[in-house]
């Protein structure tokens, strides 16, 4: 076996690795209150800080989307006036991809991929800090613009220019320096978890050993800096417009508003990716464990992350198919996308195998994990139906297209996260979150999740467009029941609070293998896991082929 | 075990639901055009292809839950790979995806020949109307939305059409393939009719084509399909689709129209008329910005009661009004609005609302000023 090992990367002695850290804590009296969480080099706090922000920006995302909801509850203009409307469905988008679901990523990463993978800490504890508290900046200064004279940003989070530059609010400026943040906080923190996942493998770890939630996130980083950078060029673009006289996207000045959208979606069909490769990585980790059998496919697995990051580079006009695409493009963009349905059915087919003669329990973080694959792969399938160019006529811009991705970020991504704050709450805590709230949670979620995005496939397909603060007679039933279950959706995500809360607080002790069928490394370490984890590197074991 | 049947339920609902309720007509419209009843059997063929891959897989799935429960003591097997079986599920769905482009790309190469059109359009999307152009017939308005402020705001009852009512529909012959030319005088809008299956962007400095061919007479109506800002949900699109001869009779009586309008240019105005005149196109036009009684909303759209820069000089005003302001939201309105709509609107803004400019403006002067420019 040991004659199969890559060379081993970087001496693992604790006080070398952990640099900073080690000083800190060893040396020098650790800092209290409010600076211990500012200066923190420490991977489990820095991971504990991106999941209390996620999880903030998570509820303020939320009342705006039930700011958007309470106004579509019925016809007529009752509560907001359309340019409030606009800029609360972009505030919502933005606060939602970039500011919760990313961010939980980034913190469960943080947390875990030390653990699974045996290290110390992240591999660049000061660069881990700084990308942290970068984001706090970028959404303090993102969410003021609704404050300012003009309002925030109301030009959807697709920000299609010229609307989002000639005819924008002055605030825009704003959102765009905040983007930039945000986006460097990004690309620093996919810096640091491929370095951290490529130097820091426990000894004997090679990469085929390593757990999906890692080989994941190690993608997903690789995607993050291939196209975050795209982001900030055409954001970049979009400020040159504003305010230095430019004319990369406005016509008038021989420049090209479809520019704008080959470059966002070359950034944007990516980055969806980024949403949801990591919860493939969750929902693989979960399953097996309690299904109480390997994983089906593992290389599989693998090969078809890595396809699907491939692939996603090669997708991005689908998001364009109205737009006057030249034929020849229209259709290459047609068969890439049905393509990707390939590796991702792989996972979906690999999962169930999984479960196929298994000894399956049903355990909270099973519960969501089991919800993911079921919703997601609805979310798929609507997915293949918009891959369908000519039908995609039909359903470009209207609630199918809301109603297709929210399937796969909401009960998708987002269930994932859930699936993997419930499978390491005891980890983090030491506490087994409380059962019967657990299941509150889940069951009343996932009722409020179908009757808030599942009437949407029916209004989209009836005609109703995305992005109206007002619609006609005939989709007021849809848009009550899509109101409804956003409300009892939003109200559920408070008991996620209290539990949480709880779980801190006390509850069932859990036992360093919190899981029965769990079998990664960070169930050898106690719960709550202890500050500083493998200062001295672990004993790895591959698993018999 | 009472948690399995709940899953089994809600699973088994979900499948049986969404094709009840397609077939209850919770669907995409199947429309009146060749192109559009194509979309729509395309669109029947991959769901049905999406509910069989569900049936089966999510049923291999419940079927593991429920037969390989811990709780009746079942032992996990071992096995973790097996090639021929995913070599077998990745091929099938790859054969599958092959069929389904065949159909598509068939379709989508109709949808592009936008050749040997009898009628061409120019569709001009405008924040926020749409505007048409029948090339080469000396026909063109401006389509705005039909549908009373006081319906939306709630202080009268909803009309049936709310919000998908015009002032002037779009009228074409049925049986005549129609080319549709889009373009923008602003921010990117999107035409779209469900009926007639066409979704087309208009983009500022690009001019995309579609086109149509109505099988039946009938009134088509649909919406702004692109985010363009404030009003994006309320500029809708209504076409009328007329047999041939009432299509002729529609354009003769346009001509004679568009005739008498512009005798209009060359009369002495009163000044009630301009106001009254002006009152109507400042609705139709200008209020959804500017407000009807004038306020705007700062800073994007500015206040014209006591703006006292357009009050003190009448030439910025008309300047403003006819090329718009660069950089900014106004767009220009010189090709929008006629001379009569034009004078008659600078007069109202400067008179209305508390503004007592006093003064007035001729369309006879408007058109000198256009032909001059």
């Amino acid at each position: 076996m040991a004659s199969h090992l890559p060379p081993k990367p970087i001496p693992q002695h604790s006080t070398a690795t952990a640099g900073g850290m080690a000083e800190a804590g060893h040396h020098h009296p650790r800092p209290r209150g409010l600076m211990r969480w500012l200066l923190t080099t420490n991977h489990k706090e820095i991971g504990s800080l991106y999941l209390i922000f996620s999880l903030v920006m998570f509820f303020i995302g939320g009342i705006f989307a039930l700011v958007v909801r309470a106004e579509l509850f019925q016809p007529g203009l009752q509560l907001v006036q359309p340019e409030f409307f606009n800029q609360m469905t972009t505030m919502h988008g933005l606060i939602m991809v970039f500011g919760a679901i990313m961010p939980a990523f980034v913190g469960l990463a943080n947390w875990m991929v030390p653990l699974q993978i045996g290290a110390p800490d992240m591999a660049l504890p000061r660069l881990n800090n700084f990308s942290f508290w970068l984001l706090p900046v970028a959404f303090g200064l993102l969410l003021s613009t609704l404050l300012m004279p003009g309002g925030g940003p109301n030009f959807g989070w697709t920000f299609y220019a010229p609307l989002s530059t000639t005819y924008a609010p002055p605030s825009t400026t704003f959102f765009i320096l905040s983007l930039h943040i945000a986006g460097i906080s990004s690309i620093l923190g996919a810096i640091n978890i491929i370095a951290t996942i490529l130097n820091l493998r426990a000894p004997g770890m090679r990469m085929m050993d390593m757990p999906l939630f890692v080989w994941t996130w190690l993608i997903t980083a690789f995607l993050l800096i291939a196209v975050m950078p795209v982001l900030a060029g055409v954001i970049t673009m979009m400020l040159m417009d504003i305010n230095f006289g430019t004319s990369f996207f406005n016509a008038a000045g021989g420049g090209d508003p479809v520019l704008f959208q080959h470059l966002f979606w070359f950034f944007g069909h990516p980055e969806v990716y980024i949403m949801i490769l990591p919860a493939f990585g969750i929902v693989s980790a979960i399953i097996p464990t309690f299904s109480r059998k390997r994983l089906f496919g593992y290389a599989s697995m693998v090969y078809a992350t890595a396809a699907i990051a491939l692939l996603s580079f090669l997708v991005w006009a689908h998001h364009m198919f109205v737009v006057g695409l030249p034929l020849v493009a229209e259709l290459f963009f047609m068969y890439t996308t049905l393509l990707i349905a390939v590796p991702t059915g792989v996972k979906v087919f690999n999962w169930v195998a999984t479960m196929f003669r298994g000894s399956i329990s049903f355990e909270p973080p099973m519960l969501f994990a089991l919800a993911f694959v079921v919703q997601f792969t609805v979310g798929g399938f609507s997915g293949l139906m918009l891959a369908i160019s000519p039908a995609d006529f039909q359903y470009h811009d209207t609630y199918f297209v809301v109603a297709h991705f929210h399937y796969v970020l909401v009960p998708g991504a987002l269930f994932a996260i859930l699936a993997g704050a419930y499978y390491w709450l005891p980890k983090w805590t030491g506490h087994y979150p409380n059962l019967r709230l657990s299941q509150w949670h889940f069951w009343l979620s996932v009722i409020g999740v179908n009757l808030t995005f599942f009437p949407m496939h029916f209004s989209g397909l009836a005609g109703m467009p995305r992005r109206i603060p007002d619609y006609a007679l005939q989709f007021a039933d849809f848009n009550l029941v899509s109101s409804l279950g956003a409300f009892l959706f939003g109200a559920s995500q408070l008991i996620f609070v209290l539990l949480v809360i709880k779980c801190v607080r006390g509850g069932e002790k859990a036992p360093a293998k919190a899981w029965e069928g769990a079998e990664d490394l960070e169930w050898s370490v106690p719960s709550p896991a202890p500050l500083h984890t493998f200062e001295t590197p672990p004993e790895f074991q591959p698993k018999q082929h | 075990m009472r948690t399995l049947l709940v899953w089994m339920a809600g699973g088994l609902f979900s499948i049986v639901l969404a094709p009840i309720a397609l077939a209850n007509g919770w669907n995409m419209p199947v429309g009146v055009t060749a192109v559009s009843r194509d979309i729509y059997s395309l669109h029947m063929i991959i769901f049905w292809i999406c509910v069989v891959i569900g049936v089966i897989v999510f049923g291999a799935m419940f079927f593991s839950l429920f037969r390989y429960r811990h709780s009746r003591g079942a032992k996990a097997a071992t096995f973790h790979e097996r090639t021929s079986v995913e070599v077998i599920w990745t091929a099938i769905p790859l054969l599958i995806l092959v069929a389904m482009a065949v159909p598509a790309t068939a379709t989508l190469k109709t949808m592009y020949d936008t050749s040997e059109a009898d009628l061409d359009i120019m569709v001009t999307g405008q924040q926020w109307r749409w505007r048409y152009e029948y090339l080469g017939e000396d026909i063109a308005f401006t389509s705005n939305l039909g549908t009373p402020r006081d319906q939306i705001s709630g202080a009268a009852a909803k009309g049936e059409n709310y919000l998908l009512e015009v002032d002037e529909p779009l009228v074409l012959p049925v049986g005549q393939k129609v080319r549709l030319l889009l373009t923008s005088d602003d921010v990117i809008h999107s035409w779209w009719v469900p009926e007639l299956a066409v979704k087309q962007d208009a983009i500022p400095g690009f001019v995309n084509e579609n086109w149509v061919r109505i099988e039946e007479p009938g009134t088509y109506r649909g919406q702004c399909a692109e985010l363009c800002g404030k009003d994006h949900g309320f500029m809708p699109v209504v076409v009328e689709a007329v047999e041939q001869e009432r299509f002729e009779e529609w354009m003769a009586e346009r001509k004679v129209a568009a005739s008498q309008e512009a005798a209009g240019v060359d009369r002495e105005w009163g000044m009630d008329e301009l106001m009254g005149r002006g009152e109507q196109t400042f609705g139709a036009v200008c209020a959804s910005c500017h407000q009807p009684d004038g306020s705007g909303n700062p800073p994007v759209f500015p206040a014209l009661a006591g703006n006292q820069q357009m009050l003190d000089d009448i030439d910025w005003h008309i300047d403003r009004v006819i090329n718009g302001v660069s950089g900014a939201a106004m767009p220009a309105f010189r090709n929008t609005l006629n001379p009569v709509e034009i004078a008659s609107v600078v007069t109202y803004a400067r008179n209305a609302w508390g503004n007592d400019a006093g003064d007035s403006v001729q369309p006879s002067e408007i058109a000198d000023r256009l032909a001059g420019e």
